[in-house]
């Protein structure tokens, strides 16, 4: 069942189209990377999603029209944003991260902690002070203590070091065979993407370009679309 | 020297239990109606931290509150120590002298106002919410300059402090004992609420409104709730500080009021526990001892406020600790 439906999305800042006609579509429990070189228009789909902007078009999530809904009533619905930049709530701790966001559900705190140990081991410890990966992972886990069921991931290892980014990579290929949330990923590491994405959709000058099995994502397109 | 903390507060608290006792031994007992007055402050300082220390948010008409408070236990008061009815609408009643009773109208009717000022005022931010907050200040305290039935700009007396069940409230360190009783529960209830989910993510929102929104959290009612717990936590402060004085005035609603709260928890340390205890305490010693030498010492807090902001951003609980923030 179609877990989330894009069609012909629109969206502009101020006078300025950023997107022209983002058509995407997500079934629970697959992972699709969104790709595209920059300025293209991931972000702003992305936040599109997340009804930080405003956009036209055909907006659905599991029957529910999302152009209707404020943005945090979106995220009530099952859209877990884990945002470019991290942005974790710097003055709370680890622990106060996540609870403030936590909803009911099936991800607790001790999973959270399970998926990330470094998390557990530094609960206490102020956002501010963690380092650029583990904060990553406390938006990650942010994320998943709403319970969603399309979780968003923007730029989620941009910056980080090789070990780092090993454990995200480790930790979503856990998240897609261990549970049944979508997840929409945007990332510039090609390799990684096609390791644990069942989907891609390619973004170029705010349209849909290309869309189909990761599988079926050649050098040719990749080159062409992607520049990598 | 650096103090922990929770050794600090507790520090605090037996100094506040401490001082009233060697006030009732050594027959001192304007002692202790400074110590009251410092704790109803703190108590109404408290109410203002919820907004200002966890929310962020300047309001800069909290004396609003306060001023519903005193007013709730003023007319109340009046109407049954005269034995006049007061007409409320569809009903008429004798008012009472009962404490609790006029604690939970202060309460009620402060929360109420501050609903609907919250609803207003935190469509706005930054210096627009602090002269929103003003204007209702404002608005409030010529209310009650014209309101001539309970004494304009004269305000109104009470001739006896109300009554507590098994107290004589009379007796100075009887009647601080309900101020400083209801002070430690409005403290632990904060403490509660700074660690609650909702503490939380009223302090997310502080950091980053927009954020909170994308995991699913709403900003302005967060904010709003808030608002109207700190409304009424100060209204009791006001009812209590009425009932210190036996005597309400416009005064209660005036922006100076509104200033001087926020002025004490920036003394004591915005957002920590004991911030508006340690400011209050400050403020109303330097009320007394430097008032006495001279009517300008303002100018002393002034340049006390001055160091504090330049040298010690965490107040004077932060300088003690050596920790500028709640989390640091």
């Amino acid at each position: 069942m179609t877990l989330l439906r894009i069609e012909n999305l629109s969206a502009s800042y101020g006078v300025s189209q950023a997107l022209f006609g983002v058509d995407l579509q997500m079934r629970q429990g697959e992972v699709t990377a969104l790709m595209g070189r920059n300025g293209m228009g991931k972000t702003t789909t992305v936040k599109a999603i997340c009804r930080t902007i405003r956009s036209e078009g055909t907006l659905v999530l599991d029957g529910q029209d999302l152009h209707v809904l404020a943005s945090h009533k979106v995220a009530r619905k099952g859209v877990g944003l884990v945002p470019e930049g991290r942005r974790c709530f710097a003055d709370l701790t680890v622990r106060e991260n996540l609870i403030a966001a936590a909803r009911p559900g099936d991800w607790t705190l001790r999973r959270v902690t399970e998926l990330f140990p470094r998390l557990g081991e530094r609960q206490g410890q102020r956002a501010a002070s963690l380092s650029g990966g583990e904060q990553q992972m406390l938006a990650i886990g942010r994320a998943l203590m709403t319970n969603p069921r399309l979780l968003i991931l923007d730029e989620a290892t941009e910056g980080l070091a090789p070990i780092v980014r090993q454990e995200i990579w480790a930790a979503l290929h856990r998240l897609k065979q261990e549970t049944n949330v979508a997840i929409l990923l945007i990332d510039k590491s090609l390799k990684e993407l096609a390791g644990v994405s069942d989907k891609a959709v390619i973004l170029e000058r705010g349209r849909t370009v290309w869309s189909g099995v990761m599988a079926d994502v050649t050098q040719d397109i990749s080159e062409r679309y992607v520049g990598v | 020297m650096r103090l922990d903390e929770k050794y600090l507060n507790g520090l605090m608290i037996a100094g506040l239990l401490a001082l009233p006792l060697w006030a009732v031994m050594a027959d001192q007992p304007f002692t202790i109606t400074l110590v009251t007055r410092a704790v109803i402050l703190a108590l109404a300082a408290v109410g203002l931290n919820i907004v200002l220390g966890i929310g962020g948010m300047v309001s800069f008409g909290h004396a609003v509150f306060f001023g519903i408070g005193g007013y709730a236990m003023g007319i109340l008061a009046f109407h049954a120590q005269t034995y006049t009815a007061l007409e409320l609408g569809l009903f008429t009643t004798d008012g009472t002298k009962f404490m609790p009773v006029i604690w939970l109208v202060a309460m009620i009717t402060s929360g109420l106002v501050a609903f609907f000022i919250g609803l207003l005022s935190l469509r706005t931010s930054g210096v627009y919410f602090i002269m929103i907050t003003l204007a209702f200040g404002q608005m409030f305290f010529y209310f009650a300059i014209s309101w001539a039935q309970y004494g304009g700009e004269d305000g109104l007396s009470i001739y006896v402090r109300n009554d507590f069940p098994g107290l004589n409230t009379l007796i100075p360190i009887q009647f601080y004992a309900i101020c400083f009783t209801l002070l430690c529960v409005v403290l632990f209830l904060f403490a509660r609420l700074q660690a609650s989910p909702f503490g939380l993510a009223l302090n997310a929102a502080r950091q980053a409104g927009t954020r909170v929104e994308t995991v699913g959290l709403n900003p302005m009612r967060l904010k709003l709730l808030a608002f109207v717990i700190s409304g009424a936590i100060t209204g009791l402060a006001g009812a209590l500080f009425a009932d210190l004085n036996r005597f309400v005035s416009p005064t209660m609603f005036s922006w100076q009021l509104s200033g001087e709260l926020i002025v004490l928890i920036i003394i004591g340390g915005v957002g920590r526990l004991m911030g508006p205890v340690i400011g209050a305490c400050v403020f109303v010693a330097l009320e007394h001892f430097l008032g006495e030498l001279t009517d300008f010492w303002h100018v002393y807090l002034g340049v006390i406020l001055l160091c504090i902001v330049l040298f010690g951003r965490g107040g004077l609980i932060g300088l003690l600790t050596g920790k500028e923030g709640a989390h640091v």
